[in-house]
């Protein structure tokens, strides 16, 4: 997925090599041009905070399902463009502030003004571009090789190897220590359950027979896009070869671009990039959208407020909670440049499993939680998770790559690391969930009342809150 | 979970209704389904990362052409994905909702 990413690049002045800058940025205007005035449309009735947060309650589950496939979707490419304006040094400097400044304004406005419904319309649209553009190409290679999986995979291994690369079809080639994979594994099998821009897509639905159909769709387009991107990576290796990838402005998150154009030429680049630019616009809206509910809803009307905040002053609080949030995310985004993304990869996975998971099941499942459960799962899933991450070989003390004369770690030059994993989870989520029990066990504090209600709402639906109607 | 009389002066609505047998059934009928399924698909995930860890050779051996075991493995987890999510879908469409909206409306009544 990342790889479709690399198409940033392609505007850059160092990678004029391939592509036509006219016609990317001609397609992404384009995008922009048909998502806003989606989104002008939208804001009519975004008044309320059901309407602000919740887009009204009002999509189907198939709606809600192609949004929840392009929040997943897009979490990935997000970080994978950070790595390619990383890899394209100084010139790539230049042109991804402003790039970085274009999409923040685009994505504010949307967020302000769009709310919830804008959101959702702009992830729609952007996961349908991103599933069909994918397709095309996996029908485009495959034709190529006589519709066999299996002679494409013979001809990519061959390819590699006679470059002097390994055998594609063996297990093992990235990641060398097996309690690491299994530590990644774990994360992002449990992690998923917990990103909060994708739990709160499910309030944007009436029933739960419409959150059940949105997962339906969600799953099949995510697994589906996820066996493209399978045949894509062979394809790639072959068509394109490792070594033009790796020499690539992007690196390897050129190999879709790089595919793209060796199938369908300018054009199809063109499209496979304003598809790439989309997605990062759509999932730091949606990410926006997230916080910034979370600070108005929460933080302030519940905590500062103790809950006598007016619909109105929410949506407004949540209004600048996204102008104040947007322009951190442009100003942390120009700092980002040149990070190692894969230290964003690990965080947000991780966290989501240890800090959150916990607790969502522990409330939905277990009479006896409590409050001191649910802090010390939280914050000590969230302590432990990033803790183990800044100590870990991510961060510092990866031996130098020969080839490229750096460390891959995020740090150059120093080492204090002690964690010997990547990847945090096998620790941070087991501990998540200990906090928790012993939280819970130490504290007498138990209220029936709201357990009751919370059990008998996820289990029948009573009390849960209804569409709004015009 | 307590056998209490659902008939018991409870000043909580949603205290009487989770006491009530009929939502102690509910419950039960919910994660019998759930929880066998759920560590089902977690064992079958981690059997093929623990696989892709510790029997490189046999996930790497050539079964029809090209294609490897763990290739067909992976794409075998793609296939359990679907069947569960639609399995699921199914029975919570056909046999939970309809108890489920019947405890909610008795719940609608008693407000």
């Amino acid at each position: 997925m990342s790889a479709l990413l690399g198409s940033a690049p392609s505007l850059v002045p160092a990678a004029t090599t391939v592509g036509n800058p006219a016609i990317n940025i001609g397609i992404f205007a384009l995008f922009v041009v048909v998502t806003l005035a989606i989104v002008i449309r939208a804001s009519r009735n975004n008044r309320s905070a059901a309407e602000y947060y919740a887009g009204g309650r009002a999509f189907t589950g198939r709606q809600n399902g192609i949004a929840i496939a392009g929040d997943y979707l897009s979490a990935a490419s997000f970080l994978g463009i950070a790595g390619a304006i990383a890899i394209n040094g100084y010139d790539g400097f230049l042109y991804s502030i402003g790039f970085i400044v274009v999409v923040g304004i685009l994505m504010i406005f949307y967020v302000i003004f769009g709310g919830m419904k804008g959101t959702t319309w702009v992830q729609i649209i952007k996961a349908v571009l991103l599933i069909i553009g994918a397709a095309i190409m996996t029908f485009w290679v495959l034709a190529k090789f006589g519709l066999s999986l299996s002679t494409l995979l013979g001809d990519a291994t061959t390819a590699s190897q006679d470059a002097g690369g390994k055998d594609l079809l063996q297990p093992g080639l990235q990641y060398k220590n097996p309690v690491d994979f299994i530590s990644l594994s774990m994360a992002l099998v449990l992690g998923t359950a917990g990103l909060p821009h994708v739990l709160m897509r499910f309030y944007t639905v009436p029933t739960s027979r419409e959150a059940r159909r949105s997962v339906v769709w969600a799953i099949w387009l995510i697994g589906i896009f996820y066996i493209f991107t399978l045949i894509l990576g062979f394809g790639a290796a072959d068509l394109v070869g490792a070594a033009a990838i790796k020499a690539a402005p992007g690196g390897v998150n050129s190999a879709a671009p790089l595919l793209a154009f060796e199938l369908g030429g300018e054009i199809l680049l063109g499209i496979i990039s304003a598809v790439a630019f989309a997605t990062i616009l759509a999932v730091v809206a949606g990410l926006t959208i997230t916080a910034s509910a979370s600070l108005s809803h929460d933080i302030y009307n519940t905590v500062v407020k103790k809950g006598t905040a007016t619909p109105e002053e929410e949506v407004k609080v949540a209004r600048i909670a996204a102008l104040v949030l947007g322009a951190i995310a442009i100003v942390g985004g120009i700092f980002a440049l040149g990070q190692n993304i894969a230290f964003l990869v690990a965080l947000a996975f991780a966290i989501a499993a240890s800090a959150n998971l916990p607790t969502i099941l522990y409330s939905l499942f277990w009479k006896r939680f409590n409050t001191r459960g649910a802090l010390w799962s939280i914050y000590g899933g969230l302590v432990s998770a990033i803790t183990l991450i800044i100590f870990s070989p991510v961060v510092s003390g990866k031996a130098i790559d020969p080839a490229t004369g750096k460390s891959p770690s995020m740090l150059q030059g120093v080492d204090f690391h002690w964690f010997p994993l990547d990847n945090p989870g096998i620790v941070s989520i087991p501990l998540g969930f200990v906090l928790g029990y012993i939280g819970t066990v130490t504290s007498k504090e138990y209220n029936a009342a709201k357990y009751a209600e919370m059990e008998v709402r996820s289990l029948t639906g009573h009390g849960a809150e209804t569409a709004t109607h015009h | 979970m307590s056998k209490e009389a659902p008939e018991r002066v409870v000043d909580d609505p949603n205290v009487a209704m989770q006491n009530s047998p009929e939502f102690d059934q509910l419950r039960r009928k919910f994660r019998t389904f759930v929880f066998p399924l759920t560590a089902l698909f977690l064992a079958w995930y981690f059997l093929f990362v623990l696989l892709s860890v510790f029997a490189k050779d046999f996930m790497g051996t050539r079964v029809l052409g090209n294609i490897t075991w763990g290739l067909i493995l992976g794409l075998l987890q793609f296939v359990s994905t679907f069947t569960i999510t639609m399995v699921y879908a199914r029975w919570a469409d056909r046999v939970f909702d309809p108890e489920a909206e019947a405890l909610a409306q008795k719940m609608g009544v008693q407000q």
